[in-house]
């Protein structure tokens, strides 16, 4: 009995199923969209007043936006606010490149007990490998397709 | 950059994280899933041509989420490949991204230096 | 002494006996509903340590040193140490406790661990191999984290069903023919696996154990779920509780009026639904044990509760096993307690 036939098993995850509280989908949703648009609208503030006072062409200013909003994550991070923002917001922290930042900075912060090389550089990109990963596969390989389509 | 930007760049932002909260939702996946699937689709979309025009009329609404970082991976890699052949599409990459990945190590190192976790 | 059944040890009468019990408990555990309970009450989970390990590890010793207190007994006349964390090769029981240089087993079913240890003990002092013995687990929220899961400081929306490990630790000292309270009976569990797969779905993943051993235990002793004022679960959490109550009403063990009267969880008790971040309830190898040394032992004192059932449950994953897509196994063992007068 304590080893599940398939059939047990299937009643039981129906079980499960039902008495299971749902994500409150709507309501994560909702957050997500407004917290995460207003990162956006913040980087398009820093955006135009790089822009403004920088010297910097309308194209040049993504680069130095995407830093400061960067820091700024980093900084809520290490203050200790960030995860507890992150419960609220959902993918409104986690997708904006906030959400990276924090990954990276977490992981320092925490793996610093085993000490700076080992723990803080061992372990820098624990969470956030895959997003560098799969993004310079991706690009690699959509780069080289492209280039031999633009080429036949 | 017209005063619309802004009111767009809130209405993309919020969507494509809204997206990313569906998905978390709806599915098993992890949020390192969740953010890796845009990290490919903002690369497959510049590979179609689609991601620029969306940074043009919504502004940080395309640049802010990280689906923007697969967009400018590919962009580097093409960028060197227009100049160099073939060899740029690895010499390119992390062309655009340097200030992203650098910001993001040099200010996680500081806080390890300067933060403890709080638990 | 004998054994009821292939799975039960019974005891006998006044064999083991509980003198003392230590209970130590982190910031939210007590600012909790049960927080008059506990012993000690930190306000800072760094216990002014300066790695979360390091904290847990002086949870842990000072809980077996408050023991040592309350049952008048100096490390040196404890004749064993059995104890169990979460941490990986129990680094928290040895390295915690190391300072009191005794023979020492560590033992591990997860969140189990707290009745495997009680029943290795109870065995250990009724074949008289030992007079004295300590017995404890500690849990520490971020060392389970970090282990299990991600950094602390990392923003990761957690689900209703996720619940969160107790920091905390607590101890109890036994002995042969004395103490406020006796063991017995001890049930050991055997594994259940329903095929859940999701780290934010312990209760589920747990819940077929708790109705397994409660079953054989109650089959194994001839007892009926009546025959005690109380039966608690180690962590199943609120959601895995409502589970566990069908799963008894469908396998005919108890009715549901019965299920829902006499049958609860340590981890719905150890918090309020309305502190941040509990989810669904507490875990972690020190969640049954400061329920169970901390309140149910008083409630016992008092008189509230005469004969007592634990069922701590344990879920028997690892990082690795997670992430290569297997199910989660889950163990319970069951400890039955009554007044030692």
């Amino acid at each position: 009995m304590p080893i599940a036939t398939p059939e047990e098993r299937a009643r039981y995850h129906a079980l499960v199923h039902r008495l299971t509280p749902g994500r409150p989908m709507v309501r994560n949703t909702v957050r997500a969209f407004v917290v995460g648009g207003l990162i956006c609208e913040l980087g398009q503030v820093i955006q135009a007043l790089f822009v403004r006072y920088g010297g910097f062409k309308p194209t040049e200013a993504g680069n130095p936006t995407v830093a400061v909003l960067i820091l700024l994550s980093a900084i809520f991070t290490a203050i200790g606010v960030y995860d507890r923002f992150a419960q609220w917001a959902g993918a409104g922290s986690a997708v904006p490149v906030t959400g990276f930042s924090n990954t990276m900075t977490s992981a320092a912060m925490e793996h610093r007990s085993e000490g700076f090389v080992a723990g803080v550089g061992g372990n820098m990109f624990k969470v956030s490998g895959p997003v560098i990963v799969y993004g310079v596969v991706s690009a690699f390989f959509i780069a080289l397709i492209r280039y031999v389509v633009e080429h036949l | 950059m017209s005063a619309w930007t802004f009111l767009w760049a809130f209405l993309v932002g919020g969507a494509i994280c809204a997206i990313g909260q569906v998905i978390m939702d709806t599915t098993k996946l992890t949020p390192g899933h969740v953010m890796s699937i845009l990290v490919v689709a903002g690369a497959v979309a510049d590979g179609l041509g689609l991601y620029d025009p969306l940074i043009k009329f919504a502004g940080a609404g395309a640049t802010v989420p990280i689906t923007s970082f697969g967009n400018a991976l590919v962009h580097g890699a093409m960028h060197e490949a227009k100049i160099h052949g073939l060899i740029g599409v690895i010499t390119g990459i992390f062309e655009v991204t340097s200030a992203g990945i650098s910001a993001a190590i040099v200010f996680a190192f500081l806080a390890a230096v300067f933060a403890k976790p709080k638990g | 002494m004998a054994r009821l059944g292939c799975s039960t040890w019974a005891f006998g009468e006044r064999q083991v006996g509980v003198v003392a019990t230590s209970t130590v408990a982190g910031t939210l555990e007590a600012q909790g509903p049960l927080s008059d309970a506990f012993d000690l009450r930190l306000d800072d989970d760094r216990a002014g340590q300066d790695t979360w390990e390091r904290a847990e590890q002086a949870m842990f010793r000072r809980a077996a040193e408050i023991a040592c207190e309350k049952a008048a007994t100096h490390p040196s006349d404890l004749d064993l140490v059995i104890g169990a964390d979460l941490n990986a090769q129990l680094t928290s029981f040895y390295m915690g406790l190391r300072p009191l240089a005794r023979p020492m087993l560590g033992v591990y079913s997860a969140c189990a661990s707290i009745c495997e240890a009680l029943a290795v003990a109870g065995l250990a002092v009724a074949t008289g191999f030992a007079d004295v013995v300590l017995v404890g687990t500690s849990s520490h929220t971020s060392t389970a984290e970090r282990q299990f899961r991600y950094p602390t400081e990392y923003g990761v929306q957690r689900p209703p069903t996720a619940q969160r490990t107790v920091t905390g630790a607590g101890a109890a000292i036994l002995a042969r023919g004395r103490g406020k309270w006796q063991i017995t009976h001890a049930t050991i569990g055997e594994i259940a696996d329903y095929g859940v797969r999701s780290p934010w779905e312990m209760g589920a993943a747990m819940a077929p154990a708790a109705c397994d051993t409660l079953r054989q235990h109650l089959a194994d002793t001839g007892r009926s779920l009546g025959d005690y004022d109380l039966v608690v679960t180690g962590d199943l959490g609120r959601v895995g509780l409502d589970i566990l109550r069908h799963l008894l009403v469908e396998q005919g063990v108890a009715s549901a009026p019965v299920a829902e009267e006499r049958v609860q969880d340590c981890g719905a008790m150890i918090y309020d639904e309305n502190q941040p971040e509990v989810f669904s309830g507490g875990s972690g190898a020190a969640c049954s044990t400061l329920v169970t040394f901390g309140h149910l032992f008083r409630e016992m004192e008092r008189g509230h509760i005469h004969r007592l059932l634990v069922c701590a449950t344990g879920a028997l994953l690892s990082q690795v096993s997670a992430q290569q897509g297997d199910t989660i196994p889950s163990i319970s063992h069951a400890i039955a307690f009554e007044r030692g007068d």
